[in-house]
């Protein structure tokens, strides 16, 4: 891992993953999910805006490539469901987009980038309901920087990154940000 | 966005995307085998209907319960304003009982805006006389921007209206939704016409964002969108046309008008319709009318609007 300051354009922050290295985590969890779902037959995957879209996109064509399979793929906005949404103005809402068929007694797997208080994941559970019924939902996370305030934990994790709260985790992806990197910041504030 | 929404002309055109994205994305919300959102749960949202509405009221009613907002709804038939009670005492009563929002439609213009200095709460304009009625010029905005920027999606989020031509024909006078539309369409970046003979026309229109014409016929090869406002006969004191049939001839849109609109260009209408009178039953149920459509938009318009407005902090007094 690199430790020292990083180049990335227009971040301040210490790189704690590159390119590679993230590449090199998704392929490890698209594995890890085709184990553990006995081949990926029935499953979704689910990423939740912004930047687990991408990640469940990657994903999904990862898992294409490694067993021929074509993963249904798709966004889940959890907005309307989170419960911190009157500390803040309302915010735009994100896109969601399920597969046609439903995800009735699928294996729903949702994607996120970071995985930090859990209360976006509890926000995307409530959100499902809403859509039906799968047969089992799976988490798989880029990063799980910690710090808990829900009994949440995910199923595939790319790195699980010790941080304090005083500091910030940014995930940069190439389709949002047009380049990949994990850096953490320091925020100043706890 | 802030904390009221009274005038169309309070949205910038920033303002205005945002609700048209918003309803974009709460559209899909009609394919859902559960159509509820949990987002306004405890909120209480009072429908205040001084005026006989049916589809602005129920709208606002399903949006309010879609996003499982708590609805009181207050008819001034049979409550006591029929008793003679002022608008600021039925506005403190609504306060007392802990209202979030007040959708308000009344027949004197202002109405919104003097209820807006009497209660804590968001106010919506629902229609306000002769004045303004926004929800409805935000679900036309969308309505045209779905048909005509591509059918909804994420590729028409943060589009305008630029370059889109409406003309919009008849009773500007008496119509709330012709000021309304005008304001919002030209900030979201169309060109806005106005159609219609020189007696339903106010006197300050020159001051609009738009230009006047009194021939309907020479407007519409050039129009990308019609929209007929209803002949307001209930607001009528004075003749302001000879006939009826007279103004059916010239400024109705029957299927002849229709055959002279480019092949892309869609018919709108606020409803409620005069059948025969400001468009033809034949155009109504053509396949270029976009009426059926505009009321479903309705609902998904209105969540947009109550959500930014209730969804976020108590008090967004800081616009974004």
């Amino acid at each position: 891992m690199c430790a020292a300051r990083n180049p990335v354009a227009g971040r301040d922050g210490l790189a704690v993953l590159d390119a590679e290295e993230i590449r090199r985590a998704l392929t490890r969890i698209a594995h890890e999910i085709l184990e553990r779902t006995h081949g990926g037959g029935e499953i979704i995957l689910l990423g939740i805006p912004t930047r687990g879209v991408p990640l469940a996109r990657r994903l999904a064509a990862l898992i294409g490539e490694f067993e021929g399979l074509e993963v249904p793929c798709g966004s889940l906005d959890v907005t309307m469901h989170r419960d911190d949404l009157r500390l803040r103005p309302a915010r735009a809402l994100g896109r969601t987009d399920l597969p046609a068929a439903g995800i009735d007694g699928k294996t729903v797997v949702l994607v996120d980038d970071v995985l930090y208080s859990g209360r976006t994941v509890r926000a995307a559970l409530d959100a499902l309901t809403d859509f039906g019924r799968p047969r089992a939902v799976q988490l798989a996370v880029l990063v799980d920087r910690g710090h808990r305030e829900l009994p949440i934990r995910a199923d595939y994790v790319g790195k699980n990154l010790p941080t304090s709260q005083r500091e910030v985790v940014h995930v940069l992806l190439a389709e949002v940000d047009d380049t990949d990197a994990v850096l953490i910041e320091d925020g100043g504030q706890p | 966005m802030k904390r009221h929404l009274i005038s169309a002309g309070d949205l910038s055109r920033a303002d205005a995307l945002l609700i048209l994205d918003t309803a974009e994305e709460l559209a899909i919300l009609s394919d859902r085998p559960i159509k509820k959102l949990p987002t306004l749960r405890g909120r209480t949202v009072v429908n205040l209907f001084f005026e006989d509405s049916t589809r602005t009221r129920i709208s606002f009613e399903a949006a309010a319960k879609r996003l499982s907002a708590d609805v009181i709804n207050f008819s001034a038939k049979g409550s006591s304003v029929a008793k003679g009670e002022s608008l600021k005492d039925t506005a403190l009563t609504l306060e007392a009982m802990g209202a979030d929002a007040v959708v308000i439609r009344h027949s004197a213009s202002g109405a919104p805006h003097r209820l807006a200095s009497w209660v804590k709460g968001s106010v919506v304009n629902a229609g306000d006389g002769t004045h303004e009625h926004p929800t409805q010029a935000l679900l036309d905005a969308f309505t045209i921007r779905r048909r005509l920027k591509g059918l909804g999606g994420a590729a028409t989020r943060g589009e305008g209206l630029d370059g889109i031509r409406v003309t919009i024909v008849g009773d500007v006078l008496h119509g709330r939704v012709a000021r309304s539309n005008v304001l919002l369409l030209s900030a979201l970046g169309a060109e806005v016409t106005l159609a219609a003979p020189p007696t339903l026309l106010p006197l300050a229109v020159g001051s609009w964002p738009c230009s006047v014409s009194y021939d309907l016929d020479s407007e519409l090869p050039k129009s990308d969108v019609v929209m007929m406002l209803r002949v307001q006969r209930e607001r009528m004191t004075a003749a302001y046309f000879p006939s009826v049939r007279e103004y059916s001839r010239r400024y109705g849109l029957d299927k002849a008008r229709m055959a002279r609109l480019p092949e892309h260009a869609i018919v709108m209408h606020p409803g409620p319709m005069n059948r025969g009178v400001e468009i033809a039953a034949e155009v109504a149920d053509s396949a270029r009318s976009t009426i059926v459509e505009q009321v479903a938009n309705g609902v998904t318009i209105r969540m947009a609007v109550l959500y930014l407005l209730l969804g976020g902090t108590e008090f967004p007094e800081v616009t974004q």
